[in-house]
């Protein structure tokens, strides 16, 4: 009997064994090759499943090297999903916004015009009522036409679904209604925010009504929305846990248009590292990578690798590295000491050893290059500041902030210690250099300021909570107005949970009315807009509520062994090398229009 | 018998169930929110933050009380639900996983029962051979000793770059797209050959030198010797050397199994492997708990099994566990 049981039992451990072996196929899982039999058993209870096994016939097992663009540096995880309503996960499937699903107009940052895309033309036909004229012979993938309904049925989602990131739109829209095939007409109460809509006129994406239509709240609002079916110039492939493939949308109504891009196929690689992105340029294996790459300087002086300007930065700027200075703390709440830290950081250091040349130390209003008209010099010229340790110094001892203990650095006016703290995510290695050189180059002033590297989680609930003395923020994105800058600089009402801006609580009701009104004024009045926005920088300038250090650079290095006619500093029209999420509507797909195959010789 | 495997059957339930309840409360216990961090990764310049807070935290279900949660917790891992990943939203945790692993599986499986094999044969035999244990001995060490992240930066260099007989990245070559043809076959071995080899590397050292460390200390045994002055040939003494010193290398064995939907991190990223060790960290970095809780599901699940098969293993393959067993039942 013991013998029979014991027998059995190892039958019962072979039998497990063997189901592990044959339940987990090794080599490829992601992927379910298009297999003939499986249509047949699929459709039952499956919808989340890989979109992939369908048209077995037209998908290419081999993408040849001439037709295809390597691209690297905006995913970091598998692709998720293709909603384009859906925030966070986009970036992994970059593309889906730009490449499958475009938008009314597209923003050009160097010349800081919003240039028609679906739109043939728009104009405001009265102070409150906005008119597009779309273009003729729009169409979606699957081949029905783009009309003014869906344009209108998109706004409208807005409206029925709280969720959705452009809702808080319809507090000032009254409404998005079709009046032809091919206008819409946008009429909004008598206090629209104009410089919010100019935004979301290039960053909402046009949705077929057709299909979105018939969806449920859920799928709209976080389906994964597989399959997409958009308007773009490519239409989405496959993918599988490290790349995703696009290819070329040939019946794209834009080649009459903007011309046709030339890669055929676009595969996104997702790398682990950066150094494996590096390698893969230098063998020829990836065409574009926009990865940080610490060095790269000194790769593209011996030649190795192309990036847009010749000498520093190389990198075009993307967005500003704030130091956000929590203010209902001591000693950050006296302006005196705030400005006494802006001239005590050693931002050439920055850009010089942490980013080894690779970024542009900031204007101090923060404002990007792109923006620079409305960054008023002569302000800057009074009130700026830049590094200057003996100015700190008489700045602190002007401010009342000496050194009582001897320590080597200064204690308050009240005679309290000052410790502080700068933080920012652990792991993100150039920022974690910077704040080591703000730290360090604020001891030589006296101030004890120590670094610190807490976890991304740990870092995003102290700064949402101002639990933090100062630390870094950089999320106002590249844009077509100041407003998204200072939207994230002053946001307000102050709350007990800051989630997207003023992390450090500076609370000024003056500045949060110019930064009301400057929401107000309409987008093309430049005059009007460079008049609040030069009050802002003075008071800024003046009361340093928090400290623009930098701009990160948009990382971007390419080869040019198989795509040459990547925009650079010579060219005539640049548009940005980017393949980020959310930089495809400002000139990242024009980038690949203007590419043209290395002739083979 | 049946009493030995009752009592084994309650604590391994006992044990699963502390241990996926420490499983749950650990992330909860790290500062920070998930959705909070999901919604961060967006750069859209939203006013609608507030009301995205709230409504992806329903979505996720961490708007009721904490007790309420864990409650949840149990219910839907019986319906089998591991719910949502939000650092990989909207997919499920169990396709992350499903996706993933399988790759881990390709790769560890038969780096880890190869190096085992070999190594514990390589140990065996090198242990007490003068030449063998002055030569290959040390290479040994210095493979297990090596910092594994600089081996495998090393392997990808120089085979990868230098010499590029081997690419660099990926599961199979970025040209092709999965097919039943030799070339992508061929590509997916091209591909899992460098990560394999590393890690091959590391555990035949590893195993070499516990296993001949352990037939040194057996040679030296009581039993050895009696066995040496009865006169019995070295081949006889040293199988019965091997025979106890494998003892502790299978259950070292079955438990590098047991944590195999852990990943292989460091290779991963190295190699630019897929796989769920990667995914697993940014997991953590993200405060996902669903995909968190998920993969150490597995683990759990993983060790327990891997304990299991080794107590069943040794009434095979030791005869005192096999004799005191029958002893206790009869």
């Amino acid at each position: 009997m013991k013998r029979l049981s014991v027998v059995l039992s190892i039958l019962v451990v072979v039998s497990m064994l063997f189901a592990a072996c044959t339940t987990a196929p090794p080599e490829e899982p992601a992927v379910e090759e298009p297999a003939v039999e499986e249509p047949v058993e699929e459709p039952v209870e499956e919808p989340m499943e890989e979109p992939m096994e369908e048209p077995a016939a037209d998908i290419p097992t081999e993408y040849p090297r001439n037709e295809t663009l390597y691209v690297s540096g905006a995913a970091w995880g598998p692709a998720s999903t293709w909603n384009p309503f859906q925030p966070g996960s986009l970036a992994n499937t970059t593309g889906t916004i730009g490449y499958v699903y475009e938008f009314l107009y597209a923003f050009d940052p160097q010349t800081g015009e919003l240039t028609p895309w679906l739109a043939e033309d728009g104009a405001w036909t009265d102070d409150f009522t906005f008119e597009v004229t779309l273009r003729e012979g729009l169409t979606w993938s699957d081949g029905e036409a783009l009309t003014a309904e869906d344009v209108a049925f998109t706004f409208e989602l807005g409206n029925q679904y709280e969720a959705l990131w452009f809702s808080p739109m319809w507090r000032y829209m009254e409404s998005a209604t079709a009046v032809s095939d091919t206008v819409v007409q946008f009429t909004f109460t008598d206090d629209p925010l104009y410089q919010e809509f100019s935004n979301n006129l290039y960053n909402i994406p046009i949705v077929p009504e057709h299909i979105w239509a018939d969806k449920s709240e859920e799928d709209i609002t976080v389906g994964a929305n597989e399959e997409p079916v958009g308007s773009g110039a490519y239409m989405y492939l496959t993918n599988a846990e490290d790349r995703n493939v696009w290819v070329r949308n040939d019946a794209w109504w834009g080649q009459d248009v903007f011309g046709t891009p030339a890669p055929k196929y676009i595969v996104d690689i997702r790398t682990s590292s950066n150094s494996v992105a590096l390698g893969m340029v230098l063998k020829g294996e990836l065409d574009l990578s926009n990865n940080f790459l610490p060095g790269v300087a000194e790769l593209a002086e011996k030649g190795y690798v192309s990036t847009y300007f010749e000498g520093p930065p190389y990198m075009l700027s993307a967005n500003t590295a704030v130091l956000f200075l929590n203010t209902t703390q001591q000693p950050m709440d006296d302006a005196g000491f705030r400005k006494a830290l802006a001239f005590a950081i050693d931002v050439p250091s920055i850009v010089n050893i942490a980013y080894a040349q690779l970024v542009a130390a900031s204007n101090p209003t923060g404002l990007l290059p792109s923006l620079s008209d409305f960054s008023d010099q002569a302000v800057v010229d009074e009130l700026g500041y830049s590094f200057d340790t003996e100015q700190a110094k008489q700045l602190l001892a002007d401010a009342g902030y000496v050194d009582l203990d001897g320590d080597g650095f200064v204690e308050a006016p009240d005679g309290s210690t000052i410790e502080l703290q700068v933080t920012c995510p652990n792991g993100w290695t150039d920022w974690m250099a910077a704040i080591d050189i703000i730290a360090s180059s604020a001891q030589e002033a006296g101030i004890n300021i120590q670094s610190s590297y807490p976890d991304y989680g740990a870092w995003n609930t102290e700064l949402q909570g101002g639990t933090f003395n100062m630390t870094l923020n950089n999320w106002a994105a590249m844009s077509n107005t100041p407003w998204t800058l200072y939207n994230l600089l002053f946001r307000h009402p102050i709350q007990d949970q800051m989630q997207s801006g003023n992390f450090g609580r500076y609370d000024s009701q003056e500045l949060f009315d110019l930064v009301d009104a400057l929401a107000r004024v309409p987008a093309d009045d430049i005059e009007g807009m460079q008049a609040i926005t030069s009050q802002i920088q003075e008071l800024m300038l003046t009361e340093v509520p928090m400290i623009p250090l930098w701009y990160n650079g948009m990382w971007s290095q390419w080869s040019e062994s198989t795509w040459t006619g990547w925009p650079d500093e010579t060219s005539a029209t640049p548009t940005l090398p980017t393949t980020w999420s959310g930089y495809w509507q400002l000139g990242g797909l024009l980038t690949l229009i203007n590419l043209e195959p290395v002739a083979v010789e | 018998m049946k009493r030995y495997f009752g009592r084994k059957l309650l604590i391994y339930l006992l044990t699963f169930f502390l241990a996926v309840t420490i499983d749950w409360m650990i992330p909860r216990f790290m500062p920070g929110d998930p959705v909070s961090n999901m919604l961060t990764r967006t750069s859209v310049n939203s006013n609608a933050y507030e009301v995205m807070y709230d409504y992806y935290s329903h979505v996720f279900g961490l708007d009721v009380p904490v007790w309420q949660q864990y409650l949840n917790f149990w219910a839907s891992l019986f319906r089998g639900d591991l719910g949502i990943s939000t650092y990989l939203f909207p997919t499920p945790v169990t396709e992350v996983l499903l996706r993933a692993v399988p790759y881990d599986i390709a790769l560890l499986v038969p780096a880890i029962l190869v190096g085992w094999y070999a190594g514990n044969k390589f140990g065996a035999f090198a242990a007490r051979s003068k030449w063998l244990d002055n030569t290959i001995s040390p290479l040994g060490y210095i493979l297990t000793a090596t910092p594994y992240m600089w081996l495998g930066i090393l392997l990808a260099w120089f085979l990868g770059i230098v010499v590029g007989i081997f690419p660099i990245a990926g599961a199979y070559s970025f040209s092709l797209a999965p097919s039943f043809s030799w070339k992508f076959i061929g590509s997916v071995l091209h591909h899992w050959f460098l990560p394999f080899v590393s890690l091959l590397l590391v555990e035949f050292g590893g195993w070499a030198i516990g296993m001949r460390n352990l037939i040194i200390y057996e040679l030296e045994a009581d039993y050895s010797k009696y066995l040496q002055s009865l006169g019995a040939t070295n081949k006889l003494i040293r199988n019965y050397a091997f025979n106890n010193a494998v003892l502790p290398q299978i259950t070292g064995l079955a438990l590098k199994l047991g944590v195999i939907v852990a990943g292989a991190l460091v290779t991963e990223v190295v190699f630019s492997y897929p796989g769920i060790g990667y995914l697993l960290l940014q997991a953590i970095q993200n405060q996902d708990y669903f995909l968190i809780q998920g993969c150490f599901l597995f683990i759990i699940i993983g060790v327990l099994l891997a304990n299991f098969i080794i107590d069943i293993l040794y009434i095979i393959v030791d005869p005192r566990t096999r004799r005191g067993m029958m002893g206790e039942a009869s």
